[in-house]
């Protein structure tokens, strides 16, 4: 497959994404969302690296695997937020949260 | 046969990241997360990057999906699950932002080649102890302070 076809597919994933986090109340659903644009993302890295005109080092592969850690520690953080702040107002919904609403 | 298995995990791909970002019920939405993750980490062994396909599963599947499925649990109120009106605005930024992504995509030449050799996973261990040892250990020490954070953000009061 060609490296169009890839980044078709990272983009709808990222676009996919963006709706959910964008378009959602549920504060579980903005994180899934920003889970899938950081995969959009990481499937761009990899099919830029595979299809590169000459052997480089592999810096797509490593940013891939950076990524991917930090996305690791990003989800654990976004979820223990979620739970502390679903102790503190009873609700997981975001436009509930709106103590710092002017 | 390359085409083929590409079309497949495509669909299946963004069939589960839709699903994911439109179903109602939240558990519903997660399990679909795991299919579109898996998809993407097919992705990955299609390209040929086996190890970031497999720390894929390893951290997505393994680790974030279950993290995901624990917190819906531990948040669950039945009337917030359903009927919750969709902001249409957000729909309408989503839809604008991949038309505009894929205009620039049609109008950007790109090459047509697959270029590098397939990357053994000695390699990836000896570039990440070579060169890239320190953002290594920085990223040891990032997940260790988001482990001891998320604990201290989750812990219980106790009332004295």
């Amino acid at each position: 497959m060609t490296l169009t076809a890839y980044l078709a597919v990272s983009i709808a994933l990222f676009a996919i994404g963006l709706i959910a986090a964008l378009s959602r109340k549920h504060a579980i659903f903005i994180l899934i969302g920003i889970e899938l644009m950081l995969s959009a993302a990481n499937l761009n890295f990899i099919a830029f690296w595979r299809f590169a005109p000459e052997p480089h080092p592999p810096t797509g592969v490593i940013v891939a695997i950076f990524a991917i850690a930090i996305a690791a520690a990003e989800a654990a953080i976004g979820l223990a937020l979620i739970i502390s702040a679903y102790r503190h107002y009873k609700t997981t919904l975001v436009e509930k949260m709106d103590s710092l609403k002017g | 046969m390359n085409s083929i298995a590409f079309v497949i995990i495509g669909i299946l791909t963004l069939t589960g990241a839709l699903a994911a970002a439109i179903l109602p019920r939240l558990i519903h939405a997660a399990l679909c997360l795991v299919m579109a993750f898996l998809g993407i980490a097919a992705f990955y062994f299609l390209l040929g990057a086996e190890f970031v396909g497999l720390a894929q599963i390893l951290v997505y599947v393994g680790a974030v999906a279950v993290l995901i499925v624990f917190t819906i649990l531990l948040t669950r109120r039945e009337q917030e699950d359903v009927h919750i009106p969709v902001n249409w605005g957000g729909v309408l930024v989503g839809v604008a932002v991949f038309a505009a992504l894929f205009w620039a995509l049609l109008k950007t030449p790109l090459p047509g080649v697959q270029g590098v050799e397939i990357i053994t996973v000695k390699q990836i261990g000896q570039v990440l102890m070579a060169d890239y040892v320190w953002p290594l250990e920085a990223t040891g020490v990032l997940l260790t302070a988001a482990l001891i954070g998320s604990l201290i953000l989750v812990l219980e009061k106790k009332a004295r």
